[in-house]
């Protein structure tokens, strides 16, 4: 008889976010057919003392077109002027082997909703920098529920834009 | 606390410039109307035209909204929509994108009409429209029905007790989402 042993901790001490090589992104369904897919540049995140806490800038939401930008910062969306971040903190962290349950409140325009991420960890591994450590979280939510209620009834029935939005989170983090 | 009052339909007798003049009546403590009168003279939107600088009309326009805390507009419906000159004014106020004077800006929106519904396609219209354009659309409703059956001596529009309380009620929303963006 044999027992394989797994990892049941993330590593303790303070990690630090390398904005570099991490991304967080969204995905919603558009038009009924295609899967929109964008991120936001300006976040920062850190896991210490056992709890992850993430925060973004709503403005450094990447789209392609400026009207569409100007529209989802607006009150009709995220409304940047009142809410200018979205953030997240975690209340537990279960890690079995490579894969991660991360459960926390997620702020959205000023609503707080529970929400499980679940996904992989890697390391951590000594690279040239240090040591780092990844996640990949990914979570989804109902957009209306934090108040994301903007949408258009397409021509032939249905809406441009699906109430599910998945949120991507790939992290490399540095050991401080 | 300024609100600057649009009314959608250019005639000098328009049952809507009579609403907004109504409005005047019925102003909570400290907020002042002002009412534009340069919406005919605003030009076309033209691209080509939205530069460094603007036609003169547009730049009053954009300048009048700016000075405003909130805007309240009262539009007429014409063919179950928004009058051409009310969305072409809107078109204008809501560009550039991001720093537009329409963004985030508290727009309340009324309506009268000579019909049975009081515009109230027209007004659902304008608040989607607002909402694109990156205003901060007040939710109260008024839409004022027949009202060329409400027209009293010197030209004064007669509200009833309920169309005075929700004129009211659009204003305060108007002014409170003003308020609340300022403690934010």
């Amino acid at each position: 008889m044999t027992t394989t042993l797994t990892e049941q901790q993330l590593p303790t001490g303070r990690w630090t976010l390398d904005t570099v090589h991490s991304t967080v992104g969204y995905a919603v369904r558009h038009s009924g057919v295609s899967l929109f897919k964008g991120g936001l540049v300006g976040f920062d995140a850190t896991l210490a003392d056992g709890t992850l806490r993430g925060s973004a800038d709503v403005a450094s939401i990447t789209v392609q077109d400026e009207n569409l930008q100007g529209h989802l910062l607006s009150p009709d969306f995220f409304d940047a002027e009142r809410f200018p971040r979205v953030s997240f903190e975690s209340t537990s962290i279960r890690r079995d082997g490579d894969a991660i349950t991360v459960e926390g409140e997620l702020e959205i325009r000023g609503e707080t909703r529970p929400v499980t991420l679940t996904g992989t960890v890697a390391g951590p591994v000594s690279a040239p920098a240090g040591e780092k450590l990844g996640l990949s979280l990914s979570t989804t939510i109902d957009r209306t529920a934090f108040g994301l209620t903007w949408n258009m009834e397409l021509p032939g029935g249905g809406f441009i834009l699906d109430d599910e939005v998945t949120l991507t989170a790939d992290l490399e983090l540095a050991k401080a | 606390m300024k609100v600057l009052g649009i009314s959608g339909s250019l005639r000098r007798d328009s049952h809507n410039r009579r609403l907004l003049l109504e409005a005047a009546q019925h102003l909570p403590p400290g907020v002042e109307l002002e009412l534009f009168d340069g919406l005919k003279a605003v030009e076309p939107y033209d691209e080509d035209d939205d530069g460094i600088s603007v036609p003169s009309g547009a730049q009053a326009l954009r300048e009048a909204i700016d000075e405003a805390d909130a805007v309240l507009i009262s539009t007429p419906e014409y063919n179950s929509s928004v009058p051409g000159q009310l969305k072409n004014a809107i078109d204008w106020a809501s560009r550039p994108r991001g720093s537009a004077v329409l963004a985030n800006k508290p727009v309340a929106v009324m309506g009268a009409s000579t019909g049975s519904f009081g515009g109230v396609w027209a007004q659902a219209e304008l608040r989607k429209i607002l909402g694109t354009a990156g205003a901060r659309v007040v939710e109260a409703e008024l839409a004022i029905p027949r009202a060329h059956e409400r027209l009293a001596e010197q030209g004064r529009l007669v509200l009833d007790e309920a169309q005075a309380a929700a004129l009211v009620d659009a204003l305060l929303g108007a002014v409170s989402l003003r308020q609340v963006v300022a403690a934010a």
